[in-house]
């Protein structure tokens, strides 16, 4: 079906409702299952229901999604409000595709846990929206309603096992300190627009460029709380505080969630503002090599001293955040094209491993130390193989997705004379290693500690599927990455960088290219 | 036909075996192991004669793998790398057999793995592009990582992640090492590839971030060797390996660091390399690996651990002879990378015969054990007088040659290494004695059988190569001789050729 979308001018309403297809469709499939939890809401069965109806409201935003891909649907002009780019459609993808397989692995834990509310549907659903509008916002208004839509959804998601301290104390603390960064957020919002005197992000970029704001104060303050908020979103170090407790109390499902879909939507998000409005302000970059480098050093020898495995992985996703960052801080086309492929094989591994926990944890997966996993190889060999690739990809080691993603992170840090940041970056991925090789030591090396040890681990069919698919895709992504890289490439140069950019290289690049 | 698909051959057949073994049931394991490394040695045996010393990299084989980032499949051998190559698939199928019966425990696993390890050993030898080396010098890694890990001694943990984690140190400095400098060769040609022949082509001078980027690849290579004060993975690493395990980390592994010298690190900053002050340290290192490792050895009470410590010895002298940078001194450094893998297998395949046996590999547990197992006996004789560097064993020939072509340059040094030999012989003699000679005390050594058919198959063709090399080393140097001879001068090129390759 080929339809000709490349001229969609926003400001007539049809356009517009083609340009914003896979969020209407979201919204009537949250609707739609909104109302039939509404009436059916006691048993089993209607909680596996919505969940179907779910499912199916994900995919068909999905294919509305690839149709506005596939038919290079952009916006003539300046776009108002909303972004019709590659950018767009592969984020809304990767949100769509974790959503999924999230409602995949929760049918068995809901039951499991006896969590007999299907509003959870709903509030993903939801949630998944407000992520779709942040990837695709062109405006901070825009942004800032994504962000909230996402952010209240996920804090109710966060407690919504009633029954458990440790889930009303993760609910509260993300609530508390997720509206405080809004506030932030909303502070650097009012400070930019004092100083540019616009929210769009393009006609941002063209004002500091026209007028020259580059070091104006209330931009730079405006610009500075911004990050702080952004920080906060994605637990970059010193912002990470909550984190933690947040991932550790949520229930296990929930806990990939936020630590892939709202990860990397808030980084979508940010990566979009920083090069499209502020690609012409140098300040932001030195600001951002900051936060990676103490993103990756703090996150990962903090988690070097967990016993939680859940916990564990909580600090190894800030890590992680910190390797994200040092492609945002690149800053260049191969920055941006090493970003997309990292979210992507961030989320397939981190997805399968907290699928893999919800699996192994029976009532509190809190108490889940890396030890349990002790002897899970002979008793549960394809779940070990499953959670030892995760753990290599994690650790970014041949052959997986994770290594790839990493490369390419390094390729871009290193083209963009970033060459110190680079090495900080493998040196914390060594320290990475002493927490991530204990799982796999566990899990081969030392020996079941009961007869029963593993005997509750159940993954069920579509929880086993999802790890399959995850695993096969590290892999696969692992050996042939070509398809993913090209996706990544155009995806990723489809964000237009603010006008001026090449004036605010770091100098030694620029000596470079003057020569 | 034969020359592009041998070294492909070589990298996919071990993985179809572990394949085939993870499927086949547990009893078979073993012997279908035999199989297919004997398969994959035969497959490496042709190579010897078709091998054309004069011609540089042979049997070569470029297939785009990622072509967005300049990434080939790129696979060839020289002289260099055409003995690593035979020497793995020659210690292979031994250590398979050598492992019989000491692994008794997911002999499926263990043998797969075994397979996969080859496979990533050969890689790294043969690979022609650095994105597909780096990858290979990483995938080794879990392999033997899971080889210390389940089937190592008591402290095998510990030792297991200390291998791991002091590897993967290095090798992911060396990878931004290896982006970088892509990334400059990219600047200046205005192609962004891995390729080996591309880079080594169009590297130049690359001024003060030289130093910074031989350091990463010195690091990587350095522990790998290990090069004092790199070394202190090894003993922990050899001592919990299992026999097949510690067989292919002192042939083969440890030889990727001194290959990675020979390959990479010399010959792309020779500026930095033979810098008087850089020079002059590595060889002070070397020494210090060939004395320290030797005094060391001398005092341990574990056969294995003696073992261990006398490799980093070993490997001083080859560091000693690529550092020396005469023909007859890297000649030497190749035929003792050869030689190492022979005499320390077999000696490591000894240990664990004895470990079979009595369980126990303190050398003060034995004693007069030349009455009881006489085959036994001479044999470990033989294989420790090689190791020493007796005449008309290999040992000789490997150690002489860098003596002798190290002397010409670096004098002093060489006199220094010279002691070295002694070293050898107050070690590992005094351990001989005590465990072959002395008084057969022990009761519990009294009832010893002496070696099977299957050990002495594992045994004889190490003693046949041993003697073989010792006699008639011509064969292996005149293979060498013209990669070698290309190193030296790739590395101090004319008078009239900087100027080509300064700019």
């Amino acid at each position: 079906m080929n339809v000709d979308l490349s001229a969609l001018d926003l400001s007539r309403s049809g356009d517009l409702l083609v340009a914003l297809a896979p969020e209407l469709l979201l919204t009537l499939a949250a609707l739609v299952v909104l109302l039939v939890v509404a009436w059916r809401h006691r048993t089993p069965q209607d909680l596996r229901r919505a969940g179907w109806v779910t499912l199916a409201g994900l995919g068909v935003a999905a294919l509305a999604t690839w149709f506005l891909w596939w038919n290079v649907a952009r916006a003539s002009g300046i776009a108002a409000m909303i972004a019709v780019d590659d950018f767009r459609f592969v984020a809304d993808w990767l949100f769509l595709g974790t959503a999924a397989l999230t409602v995949l692995v929760s049918f068995r834990y809901l039951e499991r846990e006896e969590l007999w509310a299907p509003e959870y549907y709903v509030l993903l659903l939801f949630a998944t929206l407000g992520m779709t509008l942040m990837a695709g916002a062109e405006d901070l208004m825009v942004l800032f309603l994504g962000l909230e839509l996402m952010s209240v959804s996920v804090y109710v998601l966060a407690g919504i096992n009633r029954r458990s301290a440790p889930a009303a104390e993760a609910a509260l603390k993300y609530f508390l300190l997720g509206a405080f960064a809004s506030g932030f957020l909303l502070y650097g919002i009012a400070l930019v627009y004092g100083a540019t005197a616009t929210t769009n992000f393009t006609l941002i970029g063209v004002q500091v460029a026209t007028l020259g704001l580059q070091h104006d104060t209330m931009l730079l303050l405006g610009l500075g709380l911004l990050l702080v908020g952004f920080g906060f979103k994605v637990a970059a170090v010193p912002f990470h505080m909550w984190a933690p407790d947040v991932y550790d109390g949520s229930p296990t499902p929930v806990t990939g969630y936020m630590a892939t879909a709202v990860k990397a939507a808030a980084f979508a998000a940010l990566f979009r503002l920083l090069g499209e409005a502020f690609g012409a302000v140098p300040a932001w970059r030195e600001i951002v090599w900051w936060l990676a480098v103490a993103t990756m050093v703090v996150g990962n020898l903090i988690a070097l001293a967990q016993r939680s495995f859940k916990r564990m992985l909580a600090y190894s996703s800030i890590a992680h955040a910190g390797y994200l960052l040092v492609a945002v801080a690149a800053g260049t086309a191969a920055g941006s094209a090493a970003f997309v492929f990292y979210l992507v094989a961030y989320t397939l591994m981190t997805v399968a491993a907290f699928a893999l926990l919800a699996a192994k944890g029976t009532g509190g997966e809190r108490d889940v130390a890396i030890d349990d996993l002790a002897g899970l190889a002979q008793r549960r060999p394809w779940l070990a193989f499953a959670l030892a690739v995760c753990m290599l990809s994690l650790l970014g080691f041949p052959g997986t997705a994770g290594f790839i993603g990493k490369w390419y992170i390094l390729v871009a840090a290193v083209a963009a004379g970033q060459g110190l940041l680079a090495a900080i970056l493998v040196l914390a991925s060594v320290i990475s290693a002493g927490y991530y090789l204990p799982v796999i030591m566990a899990m081969y090396m030392k020996p079941e500690p009961g007869e029963q040890a593993h005997a509750g681990m159940q993954l069920g069919p579509l929880g086993n599927a999802v790890v399959a698919v995850s695993v096969a895709g590290l892999l696969f992504f692992g050996v042939r990455p070509n398809r993913l890289l090209e996706i990544a490439r155009t995806s990723g140069a489809s964000v237009r960088v603010a006008p001026a950019v090449s004036s605010s290289a770091p100098p030694a690049a620029r000596d470079a290219s003057g020569r | 036909m034969y020359a592009q698909a041998v070294l492909t051959a070589l990298l996919a057949w071990p993985c179809v075996g572990a394949v085939a073994l993870l499927v086949a049931p547990e009893r078979w394991a073993k012997h279908l192991a035999l199989a297919a490394s004997l398969v994959e040695f035969a497959i490496s045996v042709p190579l010897w004669w078709v091998f054309q010393p004069a011609a540089g990299m042979q049997f070569q084989l470029d297939v785009p793998w990622i072509p967005d980032w300049g990434i080939h499949y790129s696979v060839g051998v020289d002289g260099i790398s055409l003995f690593m190559v035979l020497l793995t698939t020659f210690l292979v199928p031994l250590s398979v057999l050598g492992s019989y019966r000491y692994i008794t425990t997911h002999q499926r696993a263990f043998y797969a793995l075994l397979l996969v390890l080859t496979s990533g050993m050969v890689g790294v030898f043969v690979s022609l592009d650095l994105f597909l080396f780096y990858v290979m010098w990483e995938v080794m890694l879990i392999p033997m990582y899971f080889i210390i890990g389940v089937w190592g001694g008591e402290n095998r943990l510990y030792a297991a992640i200390k291998f791991f984690i002091y590897t993967f140190l290095g090798s992911l400095l060396m990878l931004v090492a290896i982006l970088a400098l892509v990334y400059l060769v990219a600047q200046r040609t205005g192609l962004y590839s891995f390729s080996y022949g591309h880079v080594i082509a169009n590297i130049g001078r690359l001024g003060p971030l030289a130093f910074w980027l031989f350091g990463a690849f010195f690091l990587a290579f350095a522990i790998k060797v290990p090069m004092f004060p790199f070394h202190t993975w090894l003993p922990d690493a050899h001592v919990e390996a299992p026999t097949a395990g510690s067989v292919l980390l002192a042939g083969i592994l440890l030889k990727m660091g001194t290959y990675g010298f020979l390959r990479f690190a010399v010959p792309f900053f020779p500026q930095v390399a033979l810098h008087p002050a850089v020079r002059t340290g590595i060889i002070a290192l070397a020494l210090i690996g060939i004395l320290y490792g030797g005094l060391v050895a001398m005092v341990q009470p574990d056969f294995k651990k003696l073992i261990a410590y006398s490799s980093v010895s070993h490997l001083g002298f080859v560091m000693l002879g690529i550092w020396a940078l005469t023909l007859q001194s890297v000649q030497g450094a190749l035929m003792v990378m050869i030689n190492h893998g022979l005499s320390t297998g077999a000696l490591f395949f000894l240990v664990g015969m004895l470990y079979e046996r009595r369980h126990t590999r303190l050398i003060e547990a034995f004693g007069g054990l030349a009455k009881v197992v006489p085959l036994f006996a001479a044999i470990l004789t033989l294989v420790s007088l090689s190791s020493i560097g007796l005449p008309a064993t290999n040992g000789f020939v490997g150690e002489f040659l860098v003596l002798v072509g190290s002397f010409r340059t670096h004098p002093v040094a060489a006199t220094i290494a010279t002691t070295g030999v002694i070293v050898a012989a107050m070690y590992l003699l005094p351990a001989l004695q005590r465990v072959i000679y002395n008084p057969l005390d022990k009761p519990e050594n009294q009832g010893l059988a002496d070696l099977s058919p299957r050990e002495l198959a594992v045994l004889l063709p190490l003693v046949a190569c041993i003697v073989w090399i010792g006699v008639y080393p011509t064969p292996f140097l005149r293979r060498m001789e013209p990669s070698a001879q290309r190193f030296i001068e790739s590395v101090r090129p004319a008078p009239g050729a900087t100027a080509a390759v300064a700019r």
